[in-house]
């Protein structure tokens, strides 16, 4: 991939270049899309759920400080210990310092979002520990030194040769093996091997209770449960929204969770953990990060109700044709679009833009998180703070002058058809990027203005 | 009676004067006394999709200016109807945009819950795909989306039913994006034409020899794929199909 590509349109460009690729890529996310549809139409009560999951974590963000001062006591008192992070770098310090008072050197890690945003790995392979992934996806995408493509299916954008390659150049699986049995094999022997031998492991987290001071962690593989049961040290890591108030709440998520993410029931292991085992030391960082800000913006506020289910990529018709990393965040898709420019506004200038609005997502969302408006209102904030570029700026003052005055518009129309132009195509004031793939409408003899002068009025 | 303003969207009016004449034509046939005000312009919606909703206030005011006196505003453009049920707001003339807000109609919208019309006398002996456009779908709501789980109710299907001879082809994918998405159709050209060729494809594997909907920009950019690839199929706006025979 070259390096030089850095934002969305860009790197999609590249991605298309292959349109097998693009076209396998597109057909596997949507036929798990549609394993969510049959999933969602089996439960007749399905649009009742995601109100009431909205309504429980539209009252957890509005009561968040009082549900995390009562999430960290009863924590506390079950024997875990609490951690608080304002931002990644204190979160990678925080468990770096756990590993150093151990003195381990080698961390398993079950998938966690939050650490990729964090760029954990890197962070802790700088100060020279060895940090391995044991959800097979993940696992694959770190051997091939890339970051997840997809929260839940990170290397979707994977064919199975390409991961057997992998495999024989790093597990030693003979070449040119590509049969999915054989792979997840060599790959089950290779992980249960780093499960019995390290120390300490790190989880995500999907749900906190603040009722119990619990916390739930989803997997499919049962690898958190294998890390964390097997290590002197648990530390799990949680972006502060994850609260939940009570623990009734639970099945309304876990219903709606791995329906939406894969079409299943529910994943194969929802683990609670509350507290340690004897003789284990149990570590909790909650982590801010840019949270408490986005929670400041009453526009945006609604992106942190999300529970990480993947459905809004998997159903999204640019994020199926322009694949994770086009996204150049750890939360790709369009629930990572309107997370990122919380984080940065200028590099993530371009992925509000890469959407076609068309409502999809919100639709899918179980938890109604309003993504499509969110992206056009963050349009509109990207526009405001200067960072449109100035060929876009000049394009859009022309059209909106033209616009404005019905003598202009009719002259410029006329004028070969102005708006060939400037609409609906208004970038950069030039139509190559239309005609390259496309041919232009046919320009009619007149109007629609100029029929009606002559034929009605 | 009550007055109808027509709302012929800029690119409407330039490229495809058809549509907007079908439009006109069909409303005058169902006895509507119908106007175009002739200062009208744009909705303003590229603009605002932009970035820059912050410009658009001299085309908002302009369009209150055109079309504050009728009882009703109908359009054959679903996006650009939403635009303005969303965002048309002026300084100046803020209950007349508010108002205006109201009152303004998609065309198949308007003919099925204004004038609920049920019998259409029109014909047109082909196999026709319809394109469900996003904003019309899912924002207007002209049809059951598919990701909800709720009853199935279709408001274009409804009146091109009332077609004679027309065939309705089913499709892979009921509703998917057909990538036109306004600007993104040039600031993301390389997803924007393979969302097109998909969704034309789906139209050409199930037979057929006309793709149809309620908006001419999605229409627009399928048919510059189409005409790429030198196909058949043709596309025509659904108000062109409703007045046909
Ligand atoms: S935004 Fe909604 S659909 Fe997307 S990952 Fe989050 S919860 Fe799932």
């Amino acid at each position: 991939m070259s390096t030089t590509a850095k934002t969305h349109p860009e790197l999609s460009e590249v991605f298309n270049k292959d349109e097998q690729r693009v076209n396998w890529h597109d057909e596997t996310l949507w036929w798990i899309r549609q394993k969510r549809d049959k999933s969602a139409h089996s439960i007749p009560e399905w649009e009742v759920l995601r109100e009431k999951a909205s309504q429980i974590k539209n009252n957890a963000l509005s009561n968040l400080a009082e549900y995390l001062v009562s999430f960290e006591e009863k924590a506390l008192a079950n024997g875990i210990i609490v951690h608080w992070a304002a931002d990644a770098q204190e979160h990678n310090q925080i468990v770096h310092q756990i590993l150093q008072k151990h003195d381990i050197r080698q961390l398993v890690k079950s998938k966690s979002m939050l650490t990729e945003e964090c760029h954990l790995n890197e962070y802790l392979e700088k100060q020279g520990l060895e940090v391995i992934d044991s959800d097979l996806g993940e696992r694959i995408v770190q051997l091939a030194k890339e970051p997840p493509s997809h929260i839940v299916l990170p290397c979707i954008h994977k064919k199975k040769e390409e991961i057997g390659d992998l495999f024989h150049q790093h597990l030693g699986v003979a070449a040119g093996t590509s049969d999915p049995q054989i792979l997840t094999e060599a790959a089950r022997v290779h992980l249960r091997e780093t499960f019995l031998t390290r120390r300490a492991a790190l989880t995500g987290v999907n749900f906190a209770i603040a009722e119990t001071g619990e916390f739930v962690v989803c997997t499919n593989e049962g690898n958190a449960d294998m890390g964390a049961h097997l290590a002197d040290v648990h530390i799990a890591c949680m972006g502060i929204e994850k609260i939940i108030p009570k623990r009734k709440h639970l099945g309304v998520f876990l219903r709606l969770l791995a329906r939406s993410a894969t079409g299943q029931p529910i994943t194969t292991y929802s683990s609670h953990f509350k507290k340690p085992r004897a003789g284990q030391e149990m570590h909790l960082v909650l982590v801010d990060n840019g949270r408490t800000v986005q929670m400041g913006r009453e526009d945006f506020r609604a992106s942190l109700k999300c529970i990480r289910c993947g459905a809004c990529m998997n159903t999204c018709p640019v994020y199926r044709r322009s694949g994770g990393h086009s996204y150049h965040y750890a939360i790709s898709g369009p629930i990572g679009a309107i997370l990122a420019p919380n984080l940065d506004r200028e590099k993530y200038a371009d992925l509000p833009f890469a959407s076609t609005l068309c409502g999809s997502c919100s639709n899918v969302c179980p938890v109604k998180i309003d993504i499509h408006q969110q992206l056009y209102k963050w349009r509109q904030v990207i526009v405001q703070e200067g960072y449109a570029t100035s060929g876009k700026k000049m394009s859009m003052k022309i059209m909106n002058y033209t616009l404005s005055s019905p003598g202009v518009y009719k002259t410029a129309g006329k004028a070969g058809r102005w708006v060939l132009k400037y609409i609906p195509f208004a970038v950069n004031n030039h139509f190559n990027p239309w005609y390259k793939q496309r041919e232009m409408p046919e320009v009619p003899k007149e109007s629609f203005g100029e029929w009606y002068k002559k034929n009605v009025k | 009676m009550k007055r109808v303003g027509l709302f012929i969207p800029c690119y409407v009016d330039q490229f495809y004067p058809n549509a907007g004449i079908a439009t006109y034509q069909l409303l005058k046939k169902l006895g509507l006394d119908v106007t175009y005000p002739t200062g009208q312009t744009c909705c303003g919606q590229p603009m605002a999709n932009s970035g820059f909703e912050h410009l658009t206030g001299d085309c908002n005011q302009l369009f209150v200016d055109n079309f504050a006196e009728f009882d009703y505003i109908v359009s054959p453009s679903g996006s650009c109807v939403l635009h303005l049920k969303e965002h048309l707001h002026t300084e100046k003339s803020e209950p007349q945009a508010a108002a205006i807000r109201t009152k303004v109609y998609e065309l198949v919208e308007f003919l099925v819950d204004v004038l609920q019309v049920k019998n259409l006398k029109a014909k047109f002996p082909y196999k026709v795909g319809l394109h469900q456009s996003c904003h019309g779908q899912r924002g207007l709501l002209l049809t059951q989306m598919s990701e909800l789980v709720a009853p199935y109710f279709s408001k274009p299907q409804q009146l091109l039913a009332q077609v004679e001879g027309l065939e309705l082809i089913n499709l892979k994918r009921e509703d998917e994006c057909c990538g036109f998405g306004g600007t993104f159709c040039v600031v993301e050209e390389a997803v924007s034409v393979k969302m097109g060729k998909d969704r034309v494809k789906d139209h050409q594997a199930n037979g057929a020899e006309y793709i149809t909907g309620a908006d001419m920009s999605c229409l627009m950019h399928m048919e510059g794929i189409l005409k790429r690839e030198n196909s058949n199929v043709k596309v025509l706006h659904i108000a062109e199909i409703l007045n046909a025979g």
